[in-house]
């Protein structure tokens, strides 16, 4: 193995560097994970090995057969350096199962109800089969474009006052403790806030869209100070003060530098507060409740959401249980839908603001 | 439209610590007034001082008078943003807008002040300025590409046709060679001997070379001792102090015997 051509002893006695050394073939990995699938699969038809127990044997071989068909070959160094990387995609591998899953459960219930009607029909004098979430789809879409109306510039000046006024003064540190607090506030004390201030303009059982929204946007408002505040101490002191230096004033600075400088940033940081809360039930709940048809006044009555009519759907399905299930999935699948949209938007806005360097 | 610079016993604070004491020179228009001295011995400070950009760290403040053409800039009424549309500055690093191309980031004091301009206006404005930073014929066709697309000497360029744009009357430049190649430094020292029929200009240099090269008056800049704040210790014609300077100090860091 060691080939001593390649190291050849000059006068001194001293080795010359070896740069190079034997190597597995690069399809290594491949072929040894398939010889332990198939091992496994063998033991399965013919041994009679169960299904957990079969993976459990056929990740042993591979974790301890490619290290040693390493060492044989490569060396210690290289033997270490297989074992880690098994490892590493194990645990990958083993992340990615739950994700896989909910993506496949999701999927492969919903999409058979997915239609035309489906989007256009509500539950309006539905009983069982040819309703729809039109209703829902709606109400989610209002409620939360309010409340990132709401949240969007409480958020956004929050944190403009923390990283380009407040620096170090008292007021900037109790609101950022402030911030941190809101955080960790559960989506359900959230809905409760929103539902007793609303009780108080509007008397006890009050139901409206709107209020879902002013307790989805107590949600959003950390979120959005927190991503616009880290976006806003990346733009470079230099930047402001070459603004300065050219006599132009604080906060013409601020709105015509160092926010289109953050930009791209706080628009995805936006983007994936709207994905976080799009999801939340239990405020809307009990502030913004269910009803069989669109409500598109967010100001008076119930409005519903797909969240909700999910959580309806299965909970109290009445006698046409099977068909609510399905309409439940197919709002799941909608709703997924919409958040991987958003997220996959947060990223175009991303890169599309992002200033360009021409390089 | 170049004005001088009276300075009588400045001192300049971060906070509670006091960088730089006791500063008074004169600093003359039309002529180029280069400081040099050790590392951390306050020449940025000073320099910032002169437009009241010291101010805009937390904490940072001044002592003593800072008169140009007869006006004291330190006055509760004077507006500092004014100041700054008077005194120019060029920095270390060169920092062009990032978001803006290399036209606007010219006429970016018009602009983000809302300044109105015609089209043509503007157009002359940005040739004039970047003919006077030496950087027309270098950009010309592309001026609506991004600024930060530029080498670091022409991103320079770029931030001193940006300074001169606004048509100040002092310009001030901290280091402005200091992250630059030979090429582009030797760029920017031409361009600061054509600056000065127009303007006064004061510039900060680790280079004592540059020193000599390019300014008419010097001023040394030293710790008084470790510790200690930052002190003048002597100003006089570059030629002079050169050759034969008054103070011992500034002959051992001028013959390269300590700093
Ligand atoms: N932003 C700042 N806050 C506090 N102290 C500072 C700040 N900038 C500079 N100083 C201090 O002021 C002194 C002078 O610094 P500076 O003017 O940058 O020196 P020079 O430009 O001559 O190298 C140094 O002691 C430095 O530590
Ligand atoms: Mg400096």
């Amino acid at each position: 193995m060691t080939d001593t051509t390649l190291t050849p002893v000059d006068e001194t006695g001293r080795h010359s560097m070896p740069l190079q050394g034997a190597q597995l073939p690069r399809y290594a990995p491949g072929l040894a994970a398939g010889i332990a699938v198939g091992i496994a699969v063998l033991a399965v038809l013919l041994g009679g090995v169960g299904a957990v127990a079969a993976v459990m044997i056929g990740w042993v071989l591979l974790a301890v057969g490619l290290p040693a068909w390493s060492r044989a070959v490569e060396g210690p160094r290289k033997a270490a350096d297989r074992v880690a990387g098994v490892l590493v995609w194990s645990a990958f591998a083993l992340a990615m199962i739950p994700l896989v899953s909910l993506v496949w459960t999701v999927v492969s219930k919903g999409l058979p109800i997915l239609s035309a009607q489906f989007f256009q029909n509500s539950m309006r004098g539905i009983l069982g089969e040819g309703g729809g979430i039109y209703h829902a789809v709606m109400g989610t879409l209002i409620i939360t474009a309010l409340a990132t109306l709401i949240s969007v510039p409480i958020g956004v000046l929050s944190a403009i006052y923390l990283v380009e006024y407040g620096k170090g003064s008292k007021l900037a540190r109790v609101i950022t403790f402030l911030v941190d607090v809101m955080t960790g506030i559960p989506s359900i004390v959230a809905g409760l806030f929103a539902y007793a201030l609303f009780v108080i303009f509007f008397g006890p059982g009050v139901r409206m869209g709107f209020g879902g929204s002013v307790a989805l946007s107590v949600l959003m408002i950390p979120i959005v100070v927190r991503a616009t505040e880290e976006m806003l101490k990346l733009v470079p002191d230099e930047l402001r003060e070459a603004s300065y230096a050219l006599g132009v004033p604080k906060w013409r600075t601020i709105v015509k530098v160092v926010l289109p400088t953050a930009v791209a940033g706080i628009v995805t940081g936006v983007t994936l507060a709207v994905a976080r809360v799009a999801g939340e039930t239990a405020p809307l709940l009990i502030i913004a409740g269910l009803t069989t048809g669109a409500n598109f006044n967010p100001f008076s009555e119930r409005m519903a959401t797909l969240p909700v009519f999910i959580f309806y759907a299965i909970t109290e399905p009445g006698i046409y249980d099977e068909e609510m299930a399905a309409y439940a999935w197919g709002a799941a699948l909608t709703l997924v839908t919409l958040v991987m949209v958003l997220n996959v938007a947060a990223r175009v806005i991303g890169s599309v603001f992002a200033p360009k360097t021409g390089r | 439209m170049a004005k001088s610079i009276d300075v009588s016993d400045l001192n300049i604070y971060y906070g509670d610590f006091l960088a730089v004491e006791g500063v008074s020179m004169t600093i003359k228009a039309r002529s180029v007034t280069a400081f040099i001295g050790p590392s951390g011995c306050g020449k940025s400070t000073f320099l910032r001082s002169l437009n009241r950009m010291h101010e805009v760290i937390p904490g940072a403040r001044v002592e003593g008078k800072v008169m140009v053409d007869g006006q004291s800039l330190y006055e509760p009424s004077v507006d500092p943003v004014a100041v700054r549309r008077q005194i120019g500055m060029v920095f270390q690093r060169p920092n062009p807008f990032p978001t803006m191309s290399i036209y606007d980031n010219v006429l970016s004091g018009k602009k983000l002040n809302s300044k109105r301009m015609k089209k043509s206006e503007s157009d002359d404005l940005v040739e004039k300025s970047l003919r006077g930073a030496n950087l027309w014929t270098e950009v010309k066709d592309r001026l609506g590409k991004p600024g930060m697309g530029l080498s670091g000497g022409q991103q320079q360029r770029l931030c001193i046709a940006r300074a001169i744009a606004v048509e100040p009357q002092v310009l001030l430049m901290d280091e402005p060679c200091s992250a630059l190649d030979p090429i582009s430094t030797s760029a920017i020292e031409d361009l600061i001997h054509e600056l000065k029929s127009d303007y006064t200009i004061v510039i900060v240099t680790h280079n004592m070379q540059q020193a000599a090269r390019v300014s008419d008056e010097t001023g040394f800049f030293n710790l008084k001792a470790t510790g200690e704040p930052g002190q003048l210790v002597e100003f006089n014609s570059t030629k002079q102090m050169f050759t034969n300077p008054d103070n011992e100090a500034t002959e051992a860091y001028i013959s390269g015997r300590f700093g």
